[in-house]
């Protein structure tokens, strides 16, 4: 039996919540690999971003008068939460998560108008202010990579020890927070080059910070994270604009810079598998609502991002930049957006016509 | 001239009671038009010195002085000075009346001038007082001036440091740090920690923390304002011939 179709024969759209579904569900393959490089401290900063977004978001919701349901379904708060929860140091405290998901939720998101109205993204709004406001536990609670216990002598915590911390405060007998943590890569390239301590050369031969291609540890997250990237890419839930252009920029400026100094400058490869970079590509620039919207638009934004993750990670004052370099091109998104409108079909690109309609 | 055609409009008016006369200029100073609330002005110092409740009340105090020093000295002069020259005028008497409050500070409160810093001469550029002395101490008496200058400056003053405390408790966990710089040595217990073993959320001392804890109090301003209006409008449509009477 034939099943009778009439036009339009065009795939429906696909909805927010779904999309939204989607995008969080292709994040588990890197959620496992830093729970299984940092802890269970990731899983456990991940349940709790979600349960206080989702119940920020219907407290607001509710104070809005607005259908709690219909707008809890969209799971964007879910996509922020789980973002946020990667985010963070493994090891972060309960509180840390509650105040990040409060600036993201209510702050970021609800008091713009909700989904669709906010300018900036929220997540790394959250990511920004606890960095800004809480310096030492979002830089020193990352838990040591599995790779590099042996060679640092470096202690892990169960999933209760870890749930006894995180919520508590309280670390088992004879665990000191020393043992269990260290310095992320970018961190330690960063403070040694910047103050002349040690060059590429001399950091590889202490064998605690590069890995096969980027930091130690971070880079199978970051694979993890590119993993997902191309399969939503392959899905078209992304377009390729945004995530080619920042990665391009920021493997082409690290390329440049480095070709001059090789012993002071970290390689390519380094800048694209460490840190947050693969995360930040394809899971928190592409944001439907605080990325540009037109392709041209997106090229630029997407580069905007790359190449101020570069310019902040080797100049600026903190080891790793996703988060204000979104947020910074978030502030341009409207300027680029008016300037990259595409033609419209049928219609003659006029440079006259460069007016506000 | 402007000003004395207001004035003789003024003197035909039936004479008023003291308490008529001078509670809506409290009123309009402390809350309905306050110079942050509803004017929107003086926001720079504002924003940059209300890390801590003392140097909010710091910088209030010497606010509120000038205020008053000034619009004492514009109403005394507003009837000597043509228009055309007026603002000239007013800049050059709100910039000595600042030079006078810098030296009294300078030469009293060290260490509250050394954390106050520029922001005290930067007094001069608030455009709280130089809107104050053009709409109201250069059309009214030096009496009614004198009290308007004490009411701006005293709505300033609370914005100032209802943000101050804001930003201090939760930034450090405290209310009144380094109250002595101000208050004398004794003083030290004025000092309170609200919270003790705390942290400290650095983002509200830092300036994008004072622009945010503004943001809440305006809302909450505009909440309580449409709350009110509410009221209102519900008490007009219960009597019906009161809003006949209003529309007419």
């Amino acid at each position: 039996m034939f099943l009778a179709q009439s036009s339009p024969f065009l795939k429906p759209a696909l909805s927010v919540s779904k999309m939204m579904r989607v995008v969080t569900l292709l994040m588990i393959p890197g959620i496992l690999t830093a729970t299984y490089v940092f802890g269970y401290g990731v899983l456990i900063n991940i349940f709790l971003a979600i349960i206080f977004a989702l119940s920020f978001e219907a407290i607001i919701l509710y104070l809005r008068k607005r259908p709690i349901k219909v707008y809890l379904n969209d799971n964007s708060a879910l996509l922020t939460a789980v973002i946020i929860g990667v985010a963070l140091p493994p090891l972060a405290p309960w509180w840390l998560t509650f105040v990040g998901v409060f600036f993201a939720i209510v702050v970021a998101k609800q008091l713009y108008g909700g989904l669709g109205y906010n300018t900036f993204n929220p997540a790394m709004v959250a990511y920004a202010i606890l960095l800004v406001s809480f310096p030492a536990q979002m830089t020193t609670y990352w838990q040591t990579p599995i790779m590099m216990l042996s060679q640092v002598n470096g202690q892990t915590l169960s999933l209760l020890e870890t749930i006894n911390f995180q919520l508590f405060a309280q670390l088992p007998d004879g665990v000191a927070m020393d043992a269990l943590t260290s310095a992320s890569p970018l961190g330690i390239v960063r403070t040694s080059i910047l103050s002349g301590a040690a060059t590429i050369s001399e950091i590889d031969a202490q064998g605690t910070t590069f890995g096969m291609l980027g930091g130690i540890g971070t880079e199978w997250v970051n694979l993890a994270f590119l993993a997902g990237g191309l399969f939503m890419l392959r899905k078209g839930l992304i377009s390729w604009h945004i995530p080619l252009s920042l990665l391009a920029t920021l493997g082409f400026l690290s390329l440049l810079f480095g070709s001059f100094e090789l012993d002071s400058n970290p390689s390519p490869l380094f800048h694209l598998f460490s840190g947050a970079t693969m995360l930040g590509a394809f899971f928190i620039a592409t944001d439907p609502v605080t990325a540009s919207t037109t392709p041209r638009g997106r090229i630029f934004y997407g580069a905007g991002i790359g190449a101020l993750i570069y310019i902040i990670r080797t100049w600026g004052g903190y080891p790793d930049a996703v988060a204000f370099s979104v947020l910074i091109m978030n502030m341009c998104v409207p300027l680029l957006d008016y300037y990259t409108q595409p033609r419209v079909y049928g219609h003659q690109v006029d440079n006259d016509d460069q007016e506000l309609p | 001239m402007a000003s004395t055609e207001i004035q003789t409009e003024t003197e035909v008016t039936p004479k008023k009671s003291l308490l008529e006369e001078y509670a809506p200029i409290a009123k309009d100073g402390l809350w309905n038009n306050n110079a942050v609330f509803a004017q929107m002005l003086g926001l720079c110092p504002l924003l940059a010195v209300s890390n801590s409740v003392v140097n909010a009340l710091g910088l209030g105090i010497a606010t509120i002085m000038v205020m008053i020093l000034s619009n004492v000295s514009v109403s005394l002069i507003r009837n000597i000075v043509r228009p055309e020259i007026r603002l000239p005028v007013f800049v050059v008497i709100i910039a000595s009346a600042v030079t006078a409050i810098e030296l009294i500070i300078h030469a009293w409160f060290h260490e509250l001038y050394l954390v106050l810093g520029i922001f005290i001469p930067l007094i001069v550029t608030n455009c709280a007082i130089i809107a104050r002395a053009e709409a109201f101490a250069s059309k009214n008496t030096v009496s009614k001036s004198f009290f308007d200058g004490l009411m701006m400056g005293l709505g300033f003053a609370l914005v100032l440091v209802t943000l101050g405390a804001l930003r201090e408790v939760i930034g450090m966990g405290t209310l009144f740090a380094n109250a002595h710089i101000m208050f004398g040595e004794g003083m030290h217990w004025l000092t309170i920690e609200v919270f003790s073993d705390y942290d400290g959320f650095l983002l509200a001392i830092l300036p994008p923390g004072a622009f945010i804890g503004l943001a809440f109090l305006l809302a909450a301003r505009n909440y309580i304002e449409k709350k009110r209006t509410q009221r209102k409008k519900q008490n007009k449509q219960q009597e019906p011939v009161a809003l006949e009477a209003s529309a007419v």
